[in-house]
């Protein structure tokens, strides 16, 4: 084989790569990308029950509850104009608080309960997720003292 | 003062970069090697001035300073003493003014080693590692200046983010950044060769050691991040598949096909444009890294940063530099000419088809991390991309990467493989992999698929090495002292690759055991209360408040038993820091050979019980031992003496090729 023709193989070997790399990675997007929701998504463009998305909102102020296995929490995520019920078995992140930003990963059950498998809070005190933020925005009920201290 | 004195050197730094662009491209413009010659002194005055920097950065933050801002946000006087010379990394500032002090370092080393480099080559290399430094020393001065005062100084700093006082976090950004500015060295190569078009096995040999350093570097940076996130955040996990992860991630896959593109073009001139694409394509990614971590534009469990403004400055600087470079390989990538040829399945063929699958890992790992904060920028749209994402992507095309590794040692260079031999070779390896997949099917709790096809490929790699081992060492021809000779006598870059290889395999093997068999509890638990964990028992013996210097904790002490006989404690703690007040979970590990126990200790549950998670994690630990291996022959190899074209070819190979041809080198 000539240089030339050997160069044309490996430049058509690499497009094969690449495309297959992009058909493999769009295809499982496809199956695996989650939508952030705000409550008001979630009423807004429903949700059914079972699809896997993430949850984000401020934790309302005095709706944690324990209940008594003493590793389930429930409480209501807010954006301020409309709150979805959440339940979540396990130990939260140590920057969980009543009134900051938390996003939920998980499924709604049957009831339109938020089932949540994990939590996320930033690592640092001052933060707010920005889905967070904007969605806040959106209800219209931005206050920049909530973003404390950012 | 010291401040000024750090702030003025930085400016003088950007002169000097500025001269090492300027006078040795006049110099080459009029053909004065006395003007190009002004390139070696200004990279050893770069460093030294931007040492004096960091240092005076270093000593602001020793002596609490606190008249600096970046000293009176991120520092406080209760601070242990180690964090506070790792807390000036541990702000966007500092890690920028780190950045640019290994940048100065980087092109002292080629400065200082790259002697047997030919002058122009050397001299192009110094100039482009300078542009480079200007941006950055821009970007630092106008947009993110170290030394700024802050007038009133406050009596006392707001203290470091609890989870950066760790030692973990404290080396992980110097180590990244000898990665990611390592590889700002292999761009500069590209670009030089480029510009002196020579492109050829001679540049590669030269450049080779600097992609290996970058590689071994970024090797240690992913592994300290990765346990840095095992054991601080307490999660359980040790890779998220965040945009931050990946953001060095991507650098790293770059590097090592970088690091095989090298190799081929260094022994067998092939491969010369699609090398000098990687090199460049490397540092790109480097840059990306950084823009991705700094930008603020997403939202992530590590990112420290967030200022959309500078974000826009590193972007900035990242089209220049990579348009500039893609702009200059494409007006000048037609010239280089083509290199030898070779057969499907020699070894040139199969480092082509590492490199085109780990290109192709790299692109998919790419769209995972890029398309959610595309489609947002776009559609305004938040999607999250997570491990399912990169599970369905990333192993299926690891699988025949590690298959690879395995065989390509055996094949010959240039030529077609005898077949038939190379078989023979590695059916112990194959057979010892199918036992133990068998094994492992037969006894082991999980039998999902990736077990037992990720066990295989980690014995038959880890096999496949010994295999090549005994033959470099012609295993029974020969006493015991005849074979050690032989051993030793092979070429460092030998021992190099099998270290790393085997590193792959026992990663490969630790992340595989870790995750099938991992047993993990949630529950709450009295004091004295058993709970079972996989083999062992885990019983809370006692919980104490405990005082640290600058924080206050809750430890529990967990007593580990196995058939009543107790193995080991650990005290996992949950930490309340009072400067600034955040609470942290410190797990509480114990490394064993065969696993790691970690225990996190969680919230009291009001009637008298804890909340805890128990895990026994079998092998976890080897993920690391891997990482260490692979490290560890990437620094072999990089001190390679012999580093010449003969260094990987097998003893009957170079009496054959030395008689069959003369090589491209020698012919040039």
């Amino acid at each position: 084989m000539k240089a030339k023709h050997q160069r044309l193989v490996l430049v058509g070997l690499a497009a094969l790569a690449v495309s297959g790399a992009a058909a493999l990675g769009f295809s499982a997007l496809d199956d695996t990308m989650t939508y952030f929701y705000s409550p008001t998504d979630v009423l807004d463009k429903g949700v059914s029950p079972g699809q896997p998305i993430r949850l984000g909102g401020l934790v309302e102020t005095g709706s944690v509850r324990h209940e008594a296995d003493g590793l389930t929490l429930a409480f209501t995520v807010t954006d301020t104009a409309h709150s979805v019920p959440v339940r979540y078995r396990g130990l939260v992140p140590d920057l969980f608080r009543e009134g900051q930003g938390v996003v939920a990963e998980g499924t709604f059950d049957a009831a339109g309960v938020f089932v949540a498998q994990s939590l996320l809070a930033k690592h640092d005190e001052k933060y707010m997720p920005p889905e967070v933020a904007d969605s806040i925005k959106r209800a219209g009920e931005w206050r920049p003292q909530t973003q404390a201290g950012s | 003062m010291v401040a000024e004195i750090g702030h003025f050197s930085l400016w003088l730094a950007l002169a000097v970069a500025v001269c090492q662009v300027l006078l040795p491209g006049v110099g080459f413009h009029k053909d004065d090697e006395r003007l190009r010659a002004v390139a070696v002194p200004a990279a050893q005055a770069q460093l030294l001035l931007a040492l004096i920097s960091f240092g005076a950065l270093t000593w602001v933050f020793w002596v609490s300073d606190f008249s600096v801002r970046v000293v009176a946000e991120n520092s406080h006087t209760l601070k242990p003493a180690l964090y506070k010379i790792t807390g000036v990394w541990a702000n966007h500032e500092g890690s920028m003014l780190l950045w640019v002090t290994i940048l100065a370092l980087a092109g002292w080393a080629v400065a200082t080693f790259g002697r047997s480099l030919n002058e122009r080559l050397r001299t192009r290399v110094l100039s482009v590692q300078a542009l480079i430094g200007i941006g950055f020393y821009v970007f630092l001065l106008v947009a993110s200046n170290p030394f700024e005062r802050l007038l009133p100084a406050p009596g006392e700093g707001n203290g470091l983010n609890p989870l950066l006082q760790d030692p973990g976090l404290a080396f992980h950004p110097p180590m990244l950044y000898l990665g990611y500015v390592g590889l700002s060295v292999t761009f500069s190569f590209a670009v030089a060769a480029l510009l002196e078009n020579q492109v050829n096995p001679e540049w590669a040999r030269r450049m080779r050691p600097w992609v290996l350093a970058a590689w071994a570097a970024l090797t240690g940076g992913l592994a300290l991040g990765s346990w840095w996130a095992y054991y601080e955040l307490g999660w359980g996990g040790w890779w998220f598949w965040d945009p931050v992860e990946n953001a060095a991630l991507m650098p790293w896959l770059a590097a090592t096909a970088l690091l095989h593109s090298t190799l081929v073009l260094e022994k067998r001139d092939a491969l010369r444009n699609w090398t000098v694409l990687l090199a460049v394509l490397a540092f790109s990614l480097s840059m990306l890294g950084t823009f991705i971590v700094r930008s603020g534009l997403l939202t992530s469990v590590h990112s420290f940063a967030v200022d959309p403004e500078r974000g826009i400055f590193i972007l900035v600087l990242l089209a220049l530099y990579i348009g500039g470079a893609l702009t200059l390989y494409a007006w000048r990538a037609g010239t280089v000419e083509a290199g030898a040829t070779f057969a499907a399945t020699s070894r040139e063929g199969s480092l082509v088809i590492n490199n085109l699958l780990l290109a192709a890992i790299l692109g998919t790992v790419f769209l995972g991390t890029l398309y959610p904060m595309a489609l947002e920028a776009v559609a305004g749209e938040k999607i999250s991309v997570g491990a399912p994402y990169f599970n369905a992507t990333f192993r299926p095309l690891m699988v025949p990467v590690a298959a690879l590794m395995a065989v390509g040692p055996f094949l010959p260079w240039r030529k077609a493989a005898g077949g038939r031999r190379v078989a023979r070779r590695l059916a112990l390896p194959a057979l010892l992999a199918l036992l133990s997949a068998l094994t492992v099917y037969a006894f082991a709790d999980t039998r999902g698929a990736w077990a037992l096809l990720g066990v295989g490929l980690a014995v038959w790699l880890a096999a496949s090495i010994f295999a090549d081992i005994a033959r470099q060492v012609r295993l029974g021809h020969g006493g015991p002292r005849l074979v050690w000779g032989r051993l030793i006598r092979q070429p460092r870059a030998m021992f190099g690759m099998w270290l790393a290889h085997l590193g792959v395999a026992v990663s490969i093997f630790g992340a595989t055991a870790s995750g099938a068999w991992e047993s993990e509890v949630m529950t709450t638990v009295e004091p004295g209360q058993p709970v079972s964990v996989g083999p062992y028992t885990f019983t809370l013996d006692s919980i104490m408040p405990v005082a640290g210097p600058n924080y206050t904790a809750i430890e529990g002490r967990f007593d580990v038993r196995k058939d009543d006989n107790l193995v080991v404690s650990v005290r996992p703690q949950s930490r309340t820091y009072t400067e600034p007040p955040m609470e942290t979970t410190e797990a509480g590990i114990a490394p064993l050979w065969a696993g790691d126990i970690y225990a996190v200790l969680g919230k009291p549950d009001g009637q008298g019980r804890w909340q805890v998670r128990l895990h026994w994690k079998p092998f976890m630990p080897w993920v690391w031992y891997g990482a260490a291996l692979m490290m560890l022959g990437g620094a072999v190899s990089m001190l390679d003496r012999r580093r010449s074209r003969v260094a990987l070819m097998q003893p009957h190979q170079l009496a054959a090729e030395a008689a069959e041809q003369k090589l491209p080198l020698a012919a040039e």
